[in-house]
């Protein structure tokens, strides 16, 4: 058992014809995915990377059993890609083309609500859970062990510097979910951190949050009204200056809430571990671990 | 993306909203005729990327043409600093010359997208004329807050509910609900990520008319919005900052002396803070990018060193798309185009990470190889 992926996962991948789609489903294929199909438009009927191809989601869902989509088609075309696989009747997409406008993801946001349809991103490294096996984005392969610590994050690199930190102690992870940097997303991270709660596999949850925006102040609201698994809790951006964008759109300082001592304070609050420094977050979960006696 | 005072104006004319009449100037002579096509009296404002324009002395209501004149002589050339921007400040190119408005009440009126709602929001105050910051922190309850249905779009009742809430006559509400309802059209049609307007005015005669307007362009939608893009104006832009983002380099300037390179914005926003924690304080956030090219790093690079601030170089990559042979190769190309005269200091983990060292060894570089981010804090505030 992990979150949102497990032995049941049939991987439908939209835009694997392409070298970014290529490289990185070849990648999810020898981390052990089930990938069974691709998805590009006037390719139906033809094999890539040993893969059938499709004309449509609808067609590698019906055919195929496809259950979940990942989608590297580049930005002006995500937002179509995005509806299409809803439409097509996945249960979970998967999103890692940056660029998107963020009023096509409000849309997009209200229109995956109606439908059922779970989203992780856009903008993200994606989710692995390590445990099954399933791979289904960029997180590199090799920095996991396999273990029973779930870890959420905005960004990408960063995950794969607190995955390794992790590993390097010999901490192994569950599931990792980069839910990505955009202001709309899909999931956010008190879902995730939902998710985890209920996940018999999961045993405490490492939470990556930055500057801007709420979520980390929803998150340590959720984890003080309603979750038992501990925390621990790093938020990046406390030497940013107020106001400027540091890359991704969402992490502009809006107001007090936006900074990361507020955020941090929160998750304190809320009884989170917290990670002053992000060259300590895996020692921080040692120490939680130790203390809250779980095995690593 | 920002775009000027006048340009946004523009765009929401286009949708309907009544602004001042007035015009865009780029000479002294300019702003005096349209001084005088506007009777004599008029407000001259300081066309920047900047907010606090009034405090910081760009804006002024002027008397007669000749005023109008020598006022907008003064701003045209100079460097304007208000309390957003910078020391250096940012150039005055241009001013826009409008009739001065006759204020009975000044509201807020904005519409952004509220990320937890998943929607765009309509920010009304009855409080126009503060920054919404400030009334957000002293009076919270005089702020109202509407969330429109992104695929239902403006209605009427949107309109009504705002009016009510802003406590407006009720021969207010109907030519409020068009003016909204033009904002948020404006809004959604072009793709904005903020339009706002403080004051917008309530003038003697009862008339509504947007006396300021700000609005921040999606650059991810430029795509469709060419118009939108076209307005750039590269001048307001910091000269560092405008090189880096046209190689598709994401870099800010900042007041430290480390200069620092990383891939992804999150693991760059982290390599600042831990540069912090060690008593020093970041030159830069630089973002290379999760594809980043050899020539893009080389880019960076010399971005970096090019900056007089920077004292030390950290560089943090954490090798995934970005593979770290690929880093090694654009730092080591960089580095022979440069004079580099400052220590440099490289953290490399993740794909490739043992030929990117091999590269960096075989160079003619000196760097201190960090093996982990905190190996990589302590070896910037020990070497010098």
């Amino acid at each position: 058992m992990s979150i949102l992926v497990g032995e049941e996962t049939r991987v439908l991948v939209q835009g694997m014809s392409g070298r970014e789609g290529t490289f990185q489903t070849e990648r999810c294929i020898a981390f052990g995915t089930n990938v069974v199909a691709g998805v590009t438009p006037g390719r139906g009927g033809t094999t890539h990377i040993e893969r059938p191809m499709y004309d449509s989601v609808r067609d590698a869902v019906e055919q195929e059993g496809a259950n979940v989509s990942l989608i590297f088609v580049p930005a002006a075309f995500a937002t179509d890609a995005l509806l299409e696989a809803a439409d097509g009747g996945v249960d979970l997409i998967v999103c890692i083309t940056d660029g998107l406008p963020t009023l096509d993801m409000a849309q997009v946001a209200q229109y995956l609500t109606k439908k059922s349809v779970r989203l992780i991103g856009p903008n993200c490294p994606g989710l692995t859970s390590v445990a099954e096996k399933q791979k289904v984005g960029i997180i590199p392969g090799n920095i996991h062990a396999e273990g029973r610590i779930g870890v959420v994050s905005r960004s990408g690199t960063l995950t794969y510097e607190a995955v390794s930190q992790l590993t390097a102690l010999g901490i192994g992870q569950s599931t990792c979910v980069g839910v990505g940097g955009d202001p709309i997303i899909g999931m956010r991270h008190r879902d995730i951190l939902e998710l985890f709660e209920n996940d018999p596999d999961t045993d405490a949850v490492v939470l990556i949050g930055e500057i801007g925006g709420t979520a980390e102040q929803e998150a340590a609201d959720y984890i003080k009204n309603h979750m038992s698994k501990p925390v621990t809790g790093f938020i990046a951006g406390a030497t940013a200056p107020p106001g400027r964008r540091m890359g991704h759109a969402g992490a502009i300082i809006t107001g007090t809430a936006a900074t990361a001592e507020a955020k941090k304070q929160a998750l304190r609050d809320a009884g989170c571990y917290v990670s002053d420094s992000p060259g300590q977050i895996g020692i921080t979960v040692q120490r939680m671990l130790t203390e809250r006696r779980i095995s690593a | 993306m920002k775009i000027h005072e006048y340009q946004a104006k523009e765009v929401l004319k286009s949708f309907g909203v009544a602004v001042p009449n007035g015009r865009v100037a780029s000479t002294a002579d300019e702003a005096r005729a349209i001084a005088e096509e506007l009777g004599g009296r008029a407000v001259v404002k300081a066309q920047v990327h900047a907010g606090g324009r009034g405090k910081a002395g760009g804006v002024k209501v002027v008397g007669s043409p000749d005023e109008a004149a020598e006022f907008a002589a003064g701003l045209l050339g100079s460097n304007l600093v208000t309390a957003q921007t910078g020391p250096q400040g940012v150039p005055v190119n241009t001013v826009l010359v409008e009739e001065p408005v006759d204020i009975a009440q000044e509201l807020y009126l904005s519409v952004t997208v509220d990320g937890a709602a998943k929607s765009p929001v309509i920010i009304a105050s009855a409080a126009g004329g503060m920054e919404i910051e400030e009334i957000a922190e002293e009076s919270p309850e005089k702020i109202t807050q509407v969330h429109i249905d992104p695929l239902i779009g403006y209605q009427p009742f949107v309109g009504r509910r705002v009016a009510t809430a802003l406590g407006l006559d009720a021969a207010l509400a109907r030519p409020f609900g068009a003016l909204l309802g033009g904002i948020v059209n404006a809004f959604q049609n072009k793709d904005l990520n903020l339009v706002e307007i403080n004051p917008l005015v309530v003038t003697g005669d009862g008339a509504l008319l947007a006396a300021d307007g700000k609005i921040d362009t999606d650059e991810n939608s430029h795509f469709r919005h060419r118009d939108l893009a076209e307005l750039r104006d590269a001048d307001q832009e910091d000269p560092l900052e405008r090189n880096a983002n046209d190689k598709g380099v994401q870099y800010v300037k900042l007041d430290g002396d480390v200069g620092c390179m990383v891939n992804g914005a999150g693991l760059a926003m982290a390599t600042m803070d831990v540069i912090a924690q060690v008593g020093h304080a970041p030159a830069n956030f630089l973002d290379v990018g999760g594809g980043g090219t050899e020539e893009q790093v080389a880019e960076a690079f010399k971005i970096i060193v090019s900056d007089p601030d920077v004292k030390k170089v950290l560089i943090n990559v954490f090798g995934g798309i970005l593979r770290c042979d690929v880093l090694a190769n654009g730092i080591v190309s960089a580095y022979k185009e440069v004079d580099v005269n400052v220590p440099i200091i490289v953290r490399m983990t993740g794909t490739n990470s043992e030929e990117g060292a091999e590269i960096l060894r075989n160079s003619d570089i000196t760097v201190a190889v960090a093996a982990d981010l905190n190996d990589a804090a302590t070896k910037v505030a020990e070497i010098n």
